[in-house]
């Protein structure tokens, strides 16, 4: 029998995003609601100056959100549902599984990223260039996300504390660090752990993408290298590490 | 070894917590439904992940119609389907979604996928619950819409770890058609606690004491091959002959139950009927068998038979 692909990678979609909007849809204005209200108290509290940050901050909590949503969705179905268990005594292909997974947590965030981007639009109102390197710099976020989502999920086996530890990092890797505001605003001391946080390299990156920081050729050379750099790495302990079935 | 699941000397060691199987050779028809037997912690969910490919074994091979289960897994997973022990619909689809996407995810385009899904539904008769949500289903509708994604794949050997438990008699009964359908024309391995299901359903029954293979085959064959065939027993208050070679054991009523060969089951009505004794003589059951192979329940076993839905 000749197996499709394409209808491994729509079956991950649909399961994960599709019916789970259609019959939950509260899920889905919870995770609209969590990008668009950081950036709202930031516009609030800063009077407007910070829009654009916010709404940059806002895009890169929704990509990272989805990477991590990744980590809580398949040990969802891993633990409490035992589908992993089921395909993977089928044919079913691994690496599609989760290839479908991931684009469904990008689907899933897609009203969000709309809202966001229209926002975008209209405030950073960013050249075709510009744009390209946002959208390159999100892509990397969201492969780092997903990367890491997908190690936390193979090594969870409680689904309690698999969603804990996805909304813990969310709130520290994106609301914490400087994603949302410029990192000058943190005092200097504490400013070098903020860049133990991928997170911070890829905000750096999109702010003088967008003109709201000026960063020297070097330093931007230096934050593409370590992201790409810690990306890369990832995918390597994630190879390495995640687990199909059991030994 | 086509048409056969063959193991040898099949052993798996969990960490430092000892041996979950050990030894296990059996030879068995990949026909028809092969029921898996044994108390709780007897290594059944083990031999079944084994098989199934989701869990490799510390030493030892096996064999299902001649396709090494370690080495060529991959081609196995072609044929095979599992339903495992704690397995449960997603709560936000419904069976006719639950059984479309897993075909999809077996491989088959959404056209095929979907008739596919409507027929096996229909065959189940879940055509009236196949499009509502999975968690305002009964348990029993559940199971059987797990099944239904089954049935629906093209997998010819499936896997069935305790599919039963927790079901109320009925639904029990009306899933026991369902095996039934299913073993027409697919091999059924299956892991129950429930004896009278493995009497009832199995062609094939295999019983794991401790991790060890106790005994295999048909249940008559297991039947002649215990020490004992005949049971005799006598209500509560009655006297009880002097019995010259069995087994007495009495009950938590008084009854007292004799396992004993067909000589002495006979010479023992005798001596009841002459006393005007009530009494009975049947032989064994597969509940007596399986305590003179596996031993007397243990306390985690009772609890275990009291403990709800999906614990084991």
């Amino acid at each position: 029998m000749r197996r499709s692909h394409a209808s491994q990678l729509l079956a991950s979609i649909l399961v994960n995003a599709v019916y789970e909007m259609k019959n939950y849809p509260i899920n889905l204005v919870n995770t609209v609601i969590s990008p668009i209200s950081f950036l709202l108290v930031i516009d609030f509290v800063s009077r407007g100056a910070l829009i654009g940050q916010a709404i940059e901050g806002g895009l890169i909590m929704s990509m990272f959100q989805s990477g991590m949503s990744l980590q809580g969705d398949i040990s969802h179905l891993k633990n409490d549902f035992k589908l992993q268990d089921m395909l993977v005594s089928s044919p079913a292909s691994p690496s599609v599984y989760v290839l479908g997974m991931a684009a469904s947590e990008v689907i899933y965030n897609i009203p969000a990223l709309a809202v966001l981007v229209a926002l975008g639009a209209l405030y950073i109102h960013p050249g075709a260039i510009a744009a390209l390197e946002l959208t390159a710099a999100l892509l990397l976020m969201f492969l780092t996300s997903i990367t890491l989502g997908f190690m936390f999920a193979t090594l969870s086996s409680d689904i309690v504390q698999s969603f804990a530890w996805s909304r813990l990092l969310t709130t520290i890797f994106t609301a914490i660090t400087p994603v949302y505001y410029p990192i000058t605003y943190i005092p200097l001391p504490f400013r070098y752990l903020a860049y133990l946080s991928p997170t911070t390299y890829i905000a750096e990156l999109m702010q003088n993408t967008a003109g709201y920081l000026r960063l020297s050729a070097g330093a931007v050379a230096t934050d593409w290298a370590v992201v790409v750099g810690l990306t890369l790495g990832l995918l390597v302990v994630v190879s390495r590490n995640a687990r199909w079935k059991e030994s | 070894m086509e048409g056969q699941l063959v193991t040898e000397r099949l052993s798996k060691r969990y960490g430092s917590s000892g041996m979950a199987l050990q030894d296990v050779s059996l030879s068995a028809p990949s026909s028809g439904i092969f029921a898996l037997i044994g108390r709780n912690g007897a290594g059944k969910t083990t031999l079944v992940r084994i098989l199934a490919t989701e869990l490799a074994p510390t030493s030892g091979r096996a064999w299902i119609n001649g396709i090494d289960v370690v080495a060529d897994d991959k081609r196995l997973r072609e044929r095979i389907a599992i339903v495992p022990q704690e397995a449960r619909t997603v709560a936000w689809m419904t069976p006719r979604q639950s059984t479309l996407t897993y075909l999809m995810w077996r491989g088959f385009p959404y056209g095929e996928a979907k008739r596919r899904a409507d027929e096996s539904l229909g065959r189940l008769r879940l055509d009236r619950f196949a499009d509502r949500l999975n968690r305002t289903l009964s348990g029993g509708t559940k199971r059987k819409a797990l099944a239904a994604m089954v049935l629906a794949s093209e997998a010819d050997i499936v896997f069935l770890d305790e599919p039963t438990t927790g079901l109320d008699p009925v639904s029990r009964r009306e899933f026991w058609e369902i095996l039934r359908e299913l073993a027409k024309d697919r091999f059924i391995f299956l892991t129950t606690h429930y004896l009278e299901e493995a009497e009832q359903l199995a062609d094939t029954l295999g019983v794991l004491g401790r991790g060890r293979l106790v005994a295999v085959g048909s249940v008559p064959s297991i039947r002649g091959r215990t020490r004992y065939q005949y049971s005799v027993k006598i209500p509560a208050g009655a006297r009880v002959p002097e019995v010259s070679h069995g087994e007495v054991t009495t009950g938590k009523g008084g009854e007292v139950q004799i396992l004993t060969d067909e000589d002495e089951a006979f010479a023992i009505s005798r001596k009841l009927s002459v006393g005007g004794s009530r009494f009975s003589v049947s032989p064994v059951s597969l509940d007596d068998i399986f305590f003179q192979l596996v031993g007397e329940p243990t306390q985690e076993d009772a609890e275990a038979a009291q403990a709800p839905e999906g614990a084991t």
